[in-house]
Formats: structure tokens, sequence, C-alpha cells
């Protein structure tokens, strides 16, 4: 019996905490218009989300794209498909890890640190100040950081991508010797645009909606406490990073499925 | 921080997004080759296609002049009808060319090569080549071989 209502009660909690979250999605939307009319408030935030991330980004894109680079030469070598190289970095980088890991890196760097601001803003007061002013908080806060996170995301992922291509390129032909003309034109002949460029966008675009909104929404509806920030920043991370892995394998299952 | 150098630093952060995006289409993807590009469409008809697709490059020489757009089975003759889009640079290929599936490698993806006749009419917008060759399915070859391995 008391099973049965611990399981409601987990539903309800569930259920109810989405439904907030959705709505708070639409009230974001709803203000998003302060960006065009005080751009200064979005460029702010793109250089708080976006520049500062972009430092991690390049890393470890780099490591990502040298040990691909690494990996996939020892394992094509045996086959003698030394020169596809360049495909199958290109490939996996462009479709899967460059959005994926840039989401993780990001929730990481960037989302954590705005739930954490937005969290310390509500515990001092500063948001309920903004309402006496008559000013709207997630009109003036979060719309801001919300729309800045959609547009770093997919900038960030194509960045990714390129450092990571030119770490694969470093390792498989400065390193190990596969012919550069080669890993080029397998890179070229093999990567399409609409398949794995356009859909690597679109998924690099979709994690920046859905961790961005984690985000802003766990820092927005966090106990106004110590402790309640640090769970609210704890819960940004671990959600964002599963909403993102299990996201990847719906919009994978959607793009190349079938 | 200075407003100005603010506001510099985030423009530099979307220029050298977008330069990346353009990047990735261009030197990464093939935007570049052959699309945009004037195309007139030439179709075949094959009796076995073996593993061709879509998207699959039609070579003239060795060299990739166009490739397959779109392939179905004519429902009457029940053999594949395969369209393929040509560089409108390559106008003139003579109307009985011939075309055949052939592979690169030994186990490399399947492509069309046309072989040129010698008519002095060309091939345009929706002109059929006749001489086709269907494409080498390994497991006929095996059951060739040892059919007359047998007869020996």
């Amino acid at each position: 019996m008391n099973a049965i209502r611990q399981l409601g009660r987990a539903g309800i909690r569930v259920s109810t905490g989405l439904g907030a979250a959705s709505i708070f999605l639409v009230r974001i939307l709803e203000q998003s218009w302060i960006v065009f009319r005080r751009p200064g408030l979005l460029v702010a935030q793109i250089y708080s989300v976006g520049v500062q991330t972009v430092l991690i980004i390049v890393l470890a894109g780099l490591f990502v794209g040298m040990v691909l680079g690494l990996q996939g030469y020892n394992t094509l070598v045996d086959f003698g498909a030394e020169t596809s190289l360049g495909l199958v970095v290109a490939k996996f980088l462009t479709r899967e890890l460059a959005p994926v890991l840039t989401a993780l890196l990001f929730t990481g760097r960037a989302g954590s640190a705005l739930t954490a601001e937005i969290g310390l803003m509500k515990a001092t007061e500063q948001l309920a100040a903004l309402e006496m002013m008559a000013v709207n908080p997630v009109q003036r806060v979060v719309a801001p950081r919300f729309i800045a996170g959609v547009i770093s995301m997919p900038l960030l992922a194509a960045m990714f991508s390129v450092v990571g291509v030119y770490g694969g390129y470093l390792i498989g032909v400065k390193l190990l010797g596969v012919d550069a003309g080669v890993f080029w034109s397998s890179m070229q002949q093999g990567v399409d645009f609409y398949d794995d460029i356009v859909n690597g966008f679109i998924k690099s675009v979709v994690f920046g909606v859905c961790v961005t909104w984690i985000a802003v929404y766990e820092g927005y509806a966090s106990a106004p406490n110590a402790a309640g920030i640090s769970r609210a920043t704890t819960a940004t991370v671990v959600t964002g990073s599963l909403a993102v892995l299990g996201l990847d394998y719906v919009l994978t299952s959607l793009m190349f499925g079938g | 921080m200075n407003s100005k150098v603010l506001e510099f630093t985030v423009g530099l952060f979307i220029l050298a997004g977008i330069a990346a995006l353009g990047y990735l289409a261009l030197g990464v993807g093939n935007m570049g080759t052959l699309s945009g590009g004037e195309t007139y469409r030439v179709s075949a008809r094959f009796d076995n296609i073996g593993g061709l697709a879509v998207k699959a490059p039609v070579t003239l020489a060795g060299v990739k002049i166009g490739r397959v757009s779109r392939i179905v089975v004519d429902p009457e003759l029940f053999r594949a009808e395969v369209t393929m889009e040509i560089d409108a640079a390559y106008d003139n290929l003579p109307l009985d060319s011939g075309a055949s599936i052939l592979t690169s490698g030994l186990l490399g993806a399947q492509y069309i090569e046309l072989d040129p006749g010698g008519d002095i009419e060309f091939l345009k917008d929706g002109s059929r080549i006749d001489i086709t060759q269907s494409a080498v399915v390994l497991e006929h070859l095996i059951s060739q071989f040892f059919f007359s391995q047998n007869k020996e």
C-alpha cells in the first residue's frame, strides 16, 4: 500500500515538474523579444555563456580528434583501409561526437553557471527586487540567458568539429603517414552536406535548447538557500547530461534509423 | 569589462562559429563539388543493379561527371530504371554511349561508368542509354564457376 502511494507521489512530482518547466519555457519564449529591443543584454550573456566556453571546447575537440585519428588508424590498417581515415574521423565528429560532447561540456561549464547565478539571484532576493521595480525577471534575467545558450551551442559544436578534424589530420597524416590528399578527398567524397552536417547542426540546436532550458529552469525553481542552489546545480548537470544522451538516441534513430 | 571589448569578442565568437560551419559545409562536406551547377537527366535500364545506390557517382574515363539521382523498378519489364544527373558541361556524349555498373576496388561502392560511342547525335535531357551492362553479383559468379568446373 505504502509502496504504491510512494510511486504515485513520485509520479505526481515528476509530472508537475515537467508541467512547470513547460509553462516556464512558454513564458521565456513570450518574453524573448527583449533581445531585439535590448541587444546589449544578449551580447553580455553570449560572452559569458559562449565565448568563455570556447577554450574548453577547442581543447576537447583537439584531443577527441587526435584519439579518433589514432584509434581509427589502428582499426582500419588491419583491413588495409587506412585511406578512409579522413572519412571516419569527419563522420564521427559531425554526426555524433561534436554535438553530444559539446552539449555535455556546455552543461558542465555554462549550464551549471547559469543555474548557480539565477539561483543565487533568487536566494538574495534580487529577482524579487526586480519584480518590486515592475521589471519582469523572466524578461530581464532569464530570456537573454536562454537565447544566448541557444545561439552559442551550435556555433560551439561547429568549432568542435573543425578542431577535431584538424586533430585527426595531425595524428593521421603528420604522425602516422596517411597521405594528405587521400585523407581530405575521402572525407569530401563521403561526408554529405545534408545527411551529416545539417543533421549534426540540428542536433546541436536541439541540445542547446534542451540544456539551457533545464539550466535556467533549475535555477529559477531552486529553493532560495545554499543547499537549494547546490541541489539545483547538481540537478542541472545530471538531468542535462542524461537528457542530451537520451535525446541523442531519439534524434539519431529519427535521422539515420531508416 | 569594457563594453566595446566585450562586443568585439562576442562578434569574433559568432564569426568564428559561422566560419566553422562554412568550413564544414565546403571543406569537409561535398557541398563544393557538383551541386548548384546545371545538370541534365539521362536514364538507363539494367537487369540487375547489384548494390548501386542513389548518389553513387557516374564517371567517364574514371572522372566523375555526375551522380545517380533515382532508382526505380519498371513494373512492366521487371528491370531497374536508373536516372542519372550529368553535369551540363559534358553535353557532347554520343547517343549510343553505353553504361555499365562497376565496383571500385574489391569490396568498394558501386558506380556507373559511361562508355562513349560514335554517334553524331548527343545525349540530352530525357535520353535513354540502351547499351547497358549489369552489375556483377559475386554469388552468380561463384555459381557459374562451380558449374563450369563440374562439366569438365
